[in-house]
């Protein structure tokens, strides 16, 4: 013990932080702050930190070069002793890393941290986030399989649309005219140290700020926020009704951090690493290329925006996001601090929530897809096959062989891009259905060209026959 | 000498010393900036966009489509499989071709061709392609990207080299290199 304190009193004559660190520790901060709802920003710099360690690891044995990045997942994955662990844990932790940041964000929003004096940390939030999200993205591309192949091609042809310049963005972008090794080596440098030198230093002015400028009273209703009086309640509410952050506050954090670190740890143990999919060969086109799940909701936009607004919407939608998150705590720096004042603010992060929730749960199932292998690997079900007439039968093999089945639904299973038919006839009478196979139309190719008019007349015999039990088939009304 | 003299000569030369060390900064950022930019203005390099064969024409046999693929022109040995393109080749009549791109034009995923339905399809978003390329249903807003081809000596050979994007769509790539020079 002796030994311990004279090295420790030989460092601090030398480095002198002791009197600063102390000060800084037991700062006086709001009683009210040591509260479950002020975890979430210290266990993101805990799984932030949590992240450079497990990607110092996995770097150790990852090559970055496309054409041996796949091999050394696999590698990782399988020769080496419990990489599959670290890289579960790397995974894990990014995943976990995004949603607290945004859980952070949330609870910032709603107890109005941002407003005045605090609108830096509030910027520098808003940078962080967007550096969080380019950690996410380019991860997903160092796990250099088919889905990080085509998500660079998603990107580059998102890239292209830009005016004018789009061309010359997608080259820097991808480090050359097609994704190759300059693209994963550029990826490399930007995720391991482009964003996260960054990130080190943006987070460690977000903390000066925070210590600075003291942490976020509770918001009290009725309590308002004026620059002329805020400095002067804050200095008093702290050092009068204060307690210091060590021990007072930091006990729910430490606690917060651990249980974090452990769930991380108990996800990679139960579920494993991500990946890597198929090998990045392009000439391996039987792929159905997903993004990751925090893009899954970008995926759905993607898929679900008529076709002239999503230029339009991918370039500017962005711009007026992030303008929105800058803007705000100087259009509302001042005020009501209270969520429970805030319709506005509960309303919007209630909307927000729900819309990328739903996006999210619906680019789950991804009813936008053709099932590319329905024609060749989902069977008509019996029931529609049953007591039906040859030209019938011969009908629902058209539907097979033709791949209508692929963006067709029959007996629950198949593609979901166009309507199911299992009830079909109903709603279409006979010329109805030989007009929309021939011309299509509704976002359905038109078959005019692909179907021999005996294929037509068998196929619609088949599609005459699709209505439930009891309901009759629809009638042309000036045929009785 | 007072000693506000000794300081604004101080000043002075701590100015100078900021002037030259920004000098040196700018001097070294021209070769910086250029070394960023390389791959914007490699399109200069000769050959980055050259005619490459897919293969005899007997492998392309009249009125169907076949996938094909091609080495990137210039690709080294850390590209690896990513170097490898594929596309599909139409056979019109015998006479006629047609070389897609494998992209989709509306986000970029490799659309697949079914045979029996003369439909392309792609399996992200469901864009849909007819036979010849143009645009059946689903989120593009234009049809397949297509190489300029040429037959010689028995081969199909198309002009490749850069991955097609809806911002610059392979027949255009040469009006942007002509474009680009003067920038570069």
């Amino acid at each position: 013990m002796r030994l311990i304190r004279i090295a420790g009193d030989w460092l601090e004559q030398r480095i002198q932080l002791a009197g600063p660190i102390r000060e800084t520790m037991e700062h006086p901060v709001p009683r009210q702050t040591a509260s479950w709802a002020y975890v979430f920003g210290s266990a993101a710099l805990t799984v932030f930190m949590f992240q450079l360690v497990t990607g110092i690891l996995l770097a150790l044995l990852y090559v970055p070069s496309a054409a041996e990045a796949w091999n050394s997942l696999q590698i990782l994955n399988h020769d080496v002793s419990l990489g599959w662990f670290i890289r579960a844990l790397h995974g894990w932790g990014s995943n976990f890393m995004i949603a607290i940041v945004l859980i952070h964000m949330v609870q910032v929003f709603l107890f109005g941290a941002y407003k005045f004096p605090r609108e830096l940390t509030w910027l520098v939030g808003v940078l962080l986030l967007l550096l969080t999200l380019g950690m996410a993205f380019t991860g997903q591309v160092l796990r250099f399989d088919q889905d990080a192949y085509w998500g660079l091609g998603i990107g580059a042809s998102i890239a292209s649309r830009v005016p004018v310049l789009g061309p010359w963005i997608v080259n820097l972008l991808l480090g050359g005219p097609i994704i190759a090794g300059a693209t994963l080596s550029r990826f490399f440098a930007l995720h391991v140290f482009v964003i996260p030198g960054s990130l080190l230093a943006f987070v460690g002015l977000h903390l000066l700020l925070v210590l600075k400028l003291g942490i976020n009273e509770w918001p009290m209703p009725g309590r308002i926020v004026r620059r002329a009086t805020y400095l002067k309640e804050y200095h008093e509410l702290t050092h009068k009704d204060g307690i210091p952050f060590v021990p007072g506050a930091v006990t729910r954090d430490l606690f917060f951090s651990a249980f974090i670190l452990l769930s991380i740890t108990v996800c990679a143990l139960y579920f494993g690493p991500f990946g890597p999919s198929g090998q990045p060969d392009p000439t391996i086109i039987q792929t159905v290329p997903r993004p990751d799940y925090f893009f899954l909701w970008l995926y759905a936009v993607l898929s679900l925006l008529p076709p002239s607004m999503e230029t339009p919407a991918l370039l500017i939608g962005p711009v007026i996001a992030i303008g929105v998150l800058i803007a705000l705590p100087f259009f509302s720096g001042e005020g009501e601090k209270s969520w429970k004042r805030r319709p506005i603010a509960v309303l919007t992060i209630l909307i927000v929530a729900v819309a990328l929730g739903a996006f999210t749960r619906l680019a789950g199932n991804a009813p936008w897809s053709p099932v590319m292998d329905a024609w060749s690997g989902e069977p008509i079900p019996a029931q529609y096959l049953k007591g039906r007439t040859a030209l019938q039968r011969q009908g629902a093999l058209v539907f097979q062989a033709k791949q209508c089945h692929n963006c067709h639904e029959l007996g629950g299973v198949g593609g979901r891009r166009g309507p199911e038919l299992d009830r079909v006839a109903v709603t279409l009478t006979e010329d109805q259905l030989i007009r929309q196979v021939i011309q299509g139309g509704g976002n359905m190719p038109a078959y005019g060209k692909n179907l021999s008019p005996a294929e037509t007349t068998a196929l619609v015999a088949f599609l005459e026959t699709l209505s439930p039990v009891g309901q009759p088939p629809a009638r042309e009304a000036s045929r009785k | 000498m007072n000693p506000r003299d000794g300081l604004s000569r101080r000043g002075v030369v701590v100015k100078l010393g900021i002037l030259l060390n920004a000098a040196v900064g700018a001097i070294l950022a021209v070769p910086i900036v250029r070394y960023l930019l390389s791959p914007v203005i490699r399109e200069r390099r000769a050959g980055s966009e050259s005619w490459l064969a897919l293969g005899p024409l007997d492998r392309f046999p009249a009125g169907q489509t076949r996938l094909a693929t091609y080495r990137n022109p210039i690709a080294n040995s850390s590209d690896g499989e990513t170097a490898n393109i594929p596309c599909w080749v139409r056979n019109v009549d015998g006479e006629k071709f047609q070389v897609f791109a494998i992209n989709c034009a509306h986000l970029g995923c490799p659309v697949r061709w079914f045979p029996q339905s003369g439909l392309f399809m792609c399996p992200c978003h469901g864009g849909v392609y007819y036979s010849d390329g143009s645009r059946a249903s689903g989120p593009p807003e234009r049809g397949l990207f297509e190489y300029s081809y040429k037959v010689e000596q028995g081969k199909l050979l198309i002009r490749a080299g850069a991955l097609p994007t809806p911002g610059s769509p392979v027949p255009s790539l040469t009006n942007i290199s002509i474009r680009r020079s003067p920038c570069a």
